[in-house]
């Protein structure tokens, strides 16, 4: 425990600043309209004479509030405006990015752009650009997460680390929010926007050895509840207290959404036809097989009520709803245009925005769930260990698909059908494929927001066998 | 630009700030790359803006926007101003600084050759000679090369007085090479992993890497890698090479030293650090012969942890971390030196770009050169495994427990380097590892490596850290953990 803490919790209770005359009010930044993003894209198609020419206008409006030691220590705002442009000329494309906006740095961006694509030998995959698209509608901008105010967050982190204080703990963790515009338009007549926004809460209570985190995030910040999250996270908090130190090797583990999210997210680039076509995929020459259980059901469904996101992939195509893996065997990837070509496959509208290494990947990962809540797998477990949280997960073998990494901020062995005691971490060493074939029981999806992967819909999990290979001294 | 960031001091202070600082950052960045023989990223992006960190009523506020106009910088200011007001919502006392002085000054790295002015051709040219090296062993199933240039120029003014007008240029490369067989995907990557080597240079810095030099050779072990036997399991001895110390140096060394970890500052995202303030001047870290410093100063090399004044206007510096195996020093800026009683700031707070908050970062962290000569050290070593290129890495978030795979290992017999081993790891207890060294090679031997990719903070922040590190000894270390069955 450091001084710094510990003078922390002595200090007095949040009060409210006084506030001094400096000027007039500040108006809160804004995003740019549709129609402003518009007129700006057509500038620059004007300004190419290349064979093709694609825009992509990215805005966005982003603020983060930072406590830690049970005070705000950092708060940042940012309004970030990027013009990116694709030229193709006589079968060769490349991109160049610039957030100025007036005609010479645009003029300049054009230019830089097709100096690029000249510099460098035909691409025989490279496709004339899509024509105009439809796609699905979805509905993920929310005015009450666009307009929240620095004020609204530190008023929510004061009552956090007011009641921390209370309970003799220290709160550290974020609250944030934003709202973010895309534009894509090409000289084929390609025109997709998206407009969504995003709010996200994330705590840590400390206690002298113990500590528990929890997290959510969503477009609408009216579903993001700070004061519910930190009593949740203070509960495991005062669950942990005193870890005991328990032996590593094979456990049944039960693993709380956040850490299955973590796990399972590594799997998202196999699923691309490149990773494939490049024969790095965990599942080149397992596609068709049995490799996870039956109850391993899995697709990308940008259009799900829990998803967030543009329905649109990097060339302006529709994403499409794709089927993954049915009853533990993967059945289909996910193709850009040109991977789709090359496979013999039809686009899913998946790709990155070109040009790039990697082709396409599934953003929109959802699991299909059980109907059994984590207290009734931790009522049906005899002897186990129940994570929270996983941390720093690495890939020790790409194709066994063996992950590495620590458990953190909640670990607690199960005895008995009951929660026993809170534990020293472990290091596991873990073949994903092996674990989402020990599945037991699964929970319901819920969508998971943790540190290592980009938001999914998955469900808790009961898994047999987990690997812990050594333990940490905390 | 510098009146911008002069203008934006103006506002701050005009709306009741107490201190400011802000920056304006104007980045370059060039990307190429190719996998099999086919160009694959080829791009450019700049990106102007500006920066203001204010403290008002005791609390910190930080805005940032790309419109550098008056209306702009001044509703930029206006806004940091009015985030500090909003901290002081949940504030539990006033943050104080350590002193520094006003500087005014210039700083450039020095560099050769202007990688931006080098013809694309000439730089895809290399990449793709690379590239069809590798293809050209039989086996290979990918081949990938990367190049990034970076070039950032910078205006920084405090409110102290400071006006600082910093230029760097940073350049890399790497490549790849990948063999999928049976059941296994197996790589080598040349001259580090992640990207290869990056450094505070020109194009100087790619004509010495000589890529295509070493491809042929990368590529065949790849693939020999296949047929050669597992890394054991147990206690052993072990010799990592420069690139892959440099990395264990980031993990188990660079971040615990933080002092804004260490204060718990990082405890929901990053985490916090086993070297609490009790331990300073007391904690064997090491072994007597482990001498470690961080070095942001040019006469350190040319590292991507290498300035002339850190983003809060604090001149580069070199802090002994290590000396003599013991404990000695941590990463310091302004705030957290005044926490902690030190007279200053030990000048470290650098950001990504402007529309970031600077925050405690690695200079150059790196272990100074010992005496032996690599030859010497290899015959003086009975049984050991040599472990090359970093694989994968993850460490507990104190920084005590860590494991590394590397992707290629030799065994060392009777003071000889004899046959591959694949998919070697080790793994340890941070204090117990370092304390376990008992041999480091001299300067000749000793790479200042780039780290491009270090991640903290939030919103996240991704920096370059400077390593330096020549092949080191280290005894009783549990290996094979990584591919255990059981």
């Amino acid at each position: 425990m450091s001084p710094a803490r510990k003078s922390a919790r002595r200090s007095s209770a949040p009060r409210t600043p006084s506030r001094v005359t400096g000027g007039p009010a500040v108006a809160e930044p804004h995003l740019p309209s549709d129609a402003e993003l518009r007129r700006l894209a057509e500038r620059v198609l004007r300004f190419s004479d290349a064979d093709e020419t694609e825009v992509e206008i990215d805005a966005g409006v982003d603020a983060l509030t930072r406590f830690a030691n049970n005070t705000i220590h950092q708060n940042v705002a940012e309004q970030t405006l990027t013009v990116s442009v694709r030229t193709v000329l006589d079968g060769r494309t490349a991109r160049a990015t610039t957030n100025k906006t007036d005609d010479e740095s645009l003029r300049r961006a054009v230019a830089a752009s097709a100096a690029l694509a000249r510099s460098q030998p035909k691409n025989p995959d490279l496709l004339p650009m899509p024509r105009r698209q439809k796609y699905p509608q979805v509905q993920r901008y929310f005015p009450a997460t666009a307009s929240a105010t620095p004020d609204d967050r530190a008023r929510a982190v004061a009552a956090v680390v007011g009641r921390a204080e209370k309970d003799g703990r220290t709160a550290a963790g974020i609250f944030s929010t934003g709202a973010s515009a895309m534009l894509l338009v090409n000289s084929s007549g390609l025109h997709a926007a998206h407009r969504q926004t995003r709010a996200e809460f994330s705590v840590t209570m400390l206690e002298g050895d113990s500590s528990g985190w929890a997290k959510a995030n969503s477009p609408d910040l009216r579903q993001i509840h700070p004061e519910t999250l930190a009593a949740a996270a203070g509960e495991k908090s005062a669950a942990s207290r005193h870890p005991r130190e328990v032996a590593p090797g094979r456990w049944t583990v039960i693993l709380e959404p956040a850490a299955v999210l973590d796990l399972v997210g590594f799997l998202f680039y196999d699923f691309a036809g490149t990773a494939v076509l490049d024969q790095r995929s965990c599942f080149n020459n397992r596609l068709g097989k049995k490799v996870m259980g039956e109850n391993i059901t899995l697709r990308d469904d940008v259009t799900h009520p829990l998803q967030s996101g543009a329905p649109f992939d990097g060339e302006g195509m529709p994403r499409q709803k794709v089927l993954l893996v049915e009853r533990g065997v993967p059945k289909n990837l996910v193709y850009a245009r040109a991977t789709a070509k090359k496979m013999k496959a039809k686009s899913t509208g998946h790709g990155f925005a070109l040009p790039n290494d990697f082709g396409e990947a599934p953003m929109n990962l959802v699991f299909d769930g059980g109907s059994t809540s984590v207290e009734e797998m931790v009522a049906s477990t005899d002897r186990g260990i129940l994570l929270t949280r996983l941390w720093y997960i690495r890939e020790v073998d790409p194709y066994e698909k063996v992950l590495t990494g620590m458990t953190r901020d909640g670990s607690f062995l199960v005895e008995n059908g009951r929660i026993a005691a809170g534990i020293r971490n472990f290091r596991f060493n873990q073949n994903i494929l092996e674990m989402l074939s020990n599945v037991a029981q699964l929970g319901p999806a819920v969508r998971a927001a943790g540190e290592e992967s980009f938001e999914m819909v998955v469900p808790s999990m009961k898994v047999g066998n987990f690997h812990f290979t050594e333990v940490t001294k905390f | 630009m510098q009146e911008w960031a002069n203008l934006a001091l103006d506002t701050a202070r005009v709306r009741g700030a107490t201190f400011a600082d802000a920056r304006v950052m104007d980045i370059r960045l060039r990307d190429l790359s190719t996998k099999n023989g086919q160009v694959g990223t080829l791009s450019e992006s700049e990106s102007l803006g500006l920066g203001v960190r204010v403290m008002t009523e005791g609390c910190w506020g930080f805005s940032s926007t790309s419109r550098l106009t008056r209306e702009g910088v001044q509703a930029c200011a206006a806004r940091a101003v009015a985030i500090a007001r909003a901290s002081a919502l949940a504030k539990r006392h006033d943050v104080v600084l350590v002193p520094e002085q006003a500087w005014v000054d210039t700083w450039q790295n020095p560099f050769i050759k202007d990688p931006f002015a080098i013809p694309l051709e000439r730089q895809l040219d290399l990449l793709l000679a690379a590239d069809a090296e590798m293809r050209r062993v039989a086996g290979v199933t990918l081949a990938e090369t990367s190049m990034q240039f970076r070039r950032i120029e910078q205006w920084y003014a405090s409110s102290l007085g400071s006006r600082i007008h910093q230029f760097k240029m940073q350049s890399g490369a790497g490549i790849v090479a990948t063999s999928f067989a049976g059941n296994e995907i197996q790589k080598r990557s040349y001259p580090a992993s992640f990207g290869g080597q990056h450094q505070l240079a020109g194009y100087e810095l790619i004509e010495s890497l000589d890529l295509v030099a070493h491809a042929p050779r990368l590529a065949q072990e790849a693939v020999a890698l296949h047929q050669a036997p597992m890394c054991p399991e147990g206690q052993r001895t072990i010799i990592l090479e420069s690139s892959q110390l440099g990395l264990q140096i980031h993990e188990s060394i660079g971040h615990p030293i933080e002092l804004d970890r260490v204060l718990g500052m990082e405890a929901n995202f990053a985490g916090m650090s086993f070297l609490t303030l009790d331990k300073l001047g007391k904690l064997r870290y090491a072994s007597d012969i482990v001498n470690v410093v961080a070095d942001a100063r040019l006469e350190h090399g040319p590292g991507l942890g290498t300035f002339g004044y850190d983003d809060e206007g604090v001149p580069a510096q070199c802090t002994d971390i290590i000396k003599g195996g013991l404990f000695t020093g941590y990463l310091s800026d302004r705030e957290t030196a005044a926490a902690i009683a030190l007279r200053r700031s030990g000048g470290t707070m650098r950001a990504e770009s402007w529309n970031r908050l600077p925050m405690i970062r690695m200079t150059n962290v790196s272990l100074l050169p010992g005496e032996w000569r690599y030859d010497d050290l290899i015959a003086d070593t009975d049984d050991a495994i040599l472990m090359e290129t970093n694989r994968s890495w993850s460490i507990d978030d104190r920084r005590y427990h860590f494991q590394f795979s590397t992707e290629i290992g030799w065994e060392i017999k009777g003071g000889k380097k004899t046959r591959m081993l694949k998919n070697p790891s080790y793994s340890g207890i941070t204090t117990e590892f370092w304390n376990s060294c008992d041999a480091i090679c001299s300067r000749d031997h000793w790479t200042l490596w780039g780290t491009p990719n270090c991640g903290k903070g939030q919103p996240m922040q991704t920096m370059g850290t400077g390593h330096g590190a020549s092949p080191s000894r280290f005894r009783n270390v549990r290996v094979g953990v990584a591919f255990a069955k059981s």
